[in-house]
């Protein structure tokens, strides 16, 4: 799996949502996405890519677009 | 009227993220304009946003002598519409942003709007009747529990004196205004001229942290999933020297989470306080003083100042050996008055003569210290919000008549058990839409059938393996 599916798939697991909903997806822009879902989201993505994530990033993650920059910059990780 | 708030008139009352405050004389000239617009003692319904309007017509209604009914804004319209068939309140008290298309505004301030409802035929208030909170989050459902202008003052008089609040607390807001605990933390804080720091924002985004060090936030309150969720965001590490006090209420926190915060709260400095309460007693009932924070981990403590606590055994019997396990009785001036589920039901007076029986099972040890063991109704607390799990299978079965539906579970975790595997999905998102919790509570999960005895009865324990 690529670091972008496994990105995806993180979304569509912990928000229980689809693919097409991700692009420009925000926080609370949807109901799952409330910090109930923030967290299990933060929790998914650390499985998934074997990270933990700082205290600054997770706050600073509003976005589906905001968070593969996160994830970029911070953790090394290519898309 | 519940607070003098002209004694503390040139101190901060009330201060936004946007950078909108109130003093505690601007509070009182415009809150009593709201109870003068409305103009006698009578029902509003207010939607509640962690705004400084609700707060002001919050204020303004219990200070006024009328009868203020919260709701979270983000109720959905159905839902509010049976409330508003239920009680027919005269006025409500919203967001301006909200749109009321059969309603008339008849006053506006501090982005709220008061409208008239037009609804015919209003219900008679009890004198005493003050305040009406929900026990259930925003399912809709027409229960509400009736407190008393005198409940929410002995209430908070109690709290601001075990928690030693002073002028110079400022408190963030972390859960919402329309949920009790919220509220009480509102109603103490007013009491002592503190300023009360408001927000909507959640401790998952940035803006609440900016706000937090900007103000120099000295207190928050949070239910077990705040500190599950402090802790994932490594809150032992962040920088907050503002901070003197955090409580916790809404449920039990696990021993290990209590263990860890109130380590590293008398490493820093802090006072960690686990509390104990209902909306049925008002707010608060029980809290662990700060200094057996660790030595008495995994208690709720003792009584707050005014009430008392014992045990009752099966046959009602008071307990008075340490260690055995009895139903938790409450006697306190803060116990309400009753439940209302109609409109009918505000002319009813005190029904529970200031002893309530909590549904929780409890035990105390040598040093009189309660801990919460159980519950003797099936309900489960998820993320702070008490979800009754008979009143979930009755929503289930009346919109799936087909199936048949037992739930259970643990706190933060519903289970749902039914009969038609094609259905679960739906079932789900139902209960997600009913409830407004996020879906990631509910995990629907399909039997050939319910276990049951032979005179029907759902057997629960059947279904612990599937969750425990």
């Amino acid at each position: 799996m690529t670091n972008l599916e496994k990105y995806n798939q993180a979304f569509v697991e912990a928000l229980e949502i689809t693919e097409d909903q991700l692009p420009g997806l925000e926080y609370q822009a949807i109901e799952q996405w409330d910090s109930v879902g923030h967290m299990g989201l933060v929790a998914t993505l650390e499985d998934a890519f074997d990270i933990m994530m700082d205290t600054d990033d997770i706050i600073d993650f509003s976005s589906y677009e905001k968070g593969k920059e996160i994830l970029a910059k911070n953790y090394q990780i290519e898309f | 009227m519940i607070w003098d708030l002209e004694q503390y008139r040139d101190k901060t009352a009330v201060l936004d993220e946007y950078g909108t405050s109130l003093t505690y004389g601007v509070l009182a000239r415009e809150s009593r304009r709201v109870a003068e617009a409305m103009g006698r003692r009578c029902l509003a319904f207010i939607l509640c946003r962690n705004e400084i309007g609700a707060l002001v017509g919050y204020v303004g209604m219990m200070n006024g002598g009328m009868v203020p009914l919260l709701l979270s804004s983000h109720m959905d319209e159905e839902a509010l519409a049976g409330l508003l068939a239920a009680y027919r309140p005269p006025y409500l008290w919203a967001p301006e942003d909200m749109c009321f298309p059969d309603m008339t505004p008849v006053y506006r301030a501090v982005g709220y709007c008061l409208l008239r409802s037009h609804l015919e035929r209003e219900y008679p208030l009890h004198p005493d009747l003050g305040l009406l909170l929900t026990t259930s989050g925003s399912t809709g459902s027409p229960k509400f529990v009736r407190q008393s202008y005198e409940n929410v003052r002995a209430n908070a008089e109690s709290i601001a004196a075990y928690l030693e609040l002073d002028e110079t607390e400022r408190p963030i807001t972390t859960l919402p205004m329309n949920y009790t605990y919220g509220l009480s933390i509102v109603n103490s804080h007013l009491l002592v001229g503190a300023t009360v720091l408001i927000t909507d924002k959640s401790l998952m985004q940035r803006e609440f942290w900016a706000f937090f060090k900007e103000t120099g936030a000295t207190s928050f309150g949070g239910v077990p999933y705040t500190y599950e969720m402090l802790e994932r965001m490594r809150f032992q590490r962040m920088d907050l020297p503002s901070l003197r006090t955090m409580t916790q209420a809404g449920g039990k926190l696990s021993p290990a989470l209590h263990r860890k915060f109130a380590e590293a709260a008398q490493t820093a400095g802090r006072r960690f306080i686990v509390m104990y309460g209902q909306c049925e007693a008002t707010a608060r009932m029980g809290y662990l003083p700060p200094e057996r924070a660790v030595e008495k981990c995994g208690s709720m403590g003792v009584a707050i100042p005014g009430g008392t606590f014992y045990l009752t055994d099966a046959d009602g019997k008071r307990i008075t050996t340490p260690g055995v396990t009895g139903e938790l009785i409450y006697k306190g001036p803060n116990v309400t008055l009753g439940y209302a589920e109609r409109g009918e039901d505000l002319e009813k007076g005190d029904e529970r003569g200031g002893v309530l029986q909590t549904g929780d099972m409890a035990k105390f040890d040598e040093d009189g210290y309660y801990y919460i063991t159980g519950r003797k109704k099936r309900f489960l607390k998820v993320y702070g919000n008490r979800v009754n799990l008979d009143e979930v299978d009755g929503l289930v079965k009346e919109r799936f008549p087909s199936l048949d539906c037992a739930s259970a579970g643990v706190d933060d975790h519903l289970f749902v058990f039914v009969t038609d595997e094609e259905q679960t999905e739906a079932v789900k998102a139902f209960l997600v839409h009913k409830t407004k919790l996020n879906p990631a509570a509910f995990q629907v999960i399909a039997l050939e059938k319910i276990p049951k005895n032979d005179s029907g009865k759902t057997l629960y324990q059947e279904l612990e393996r599937y969750y425990i």
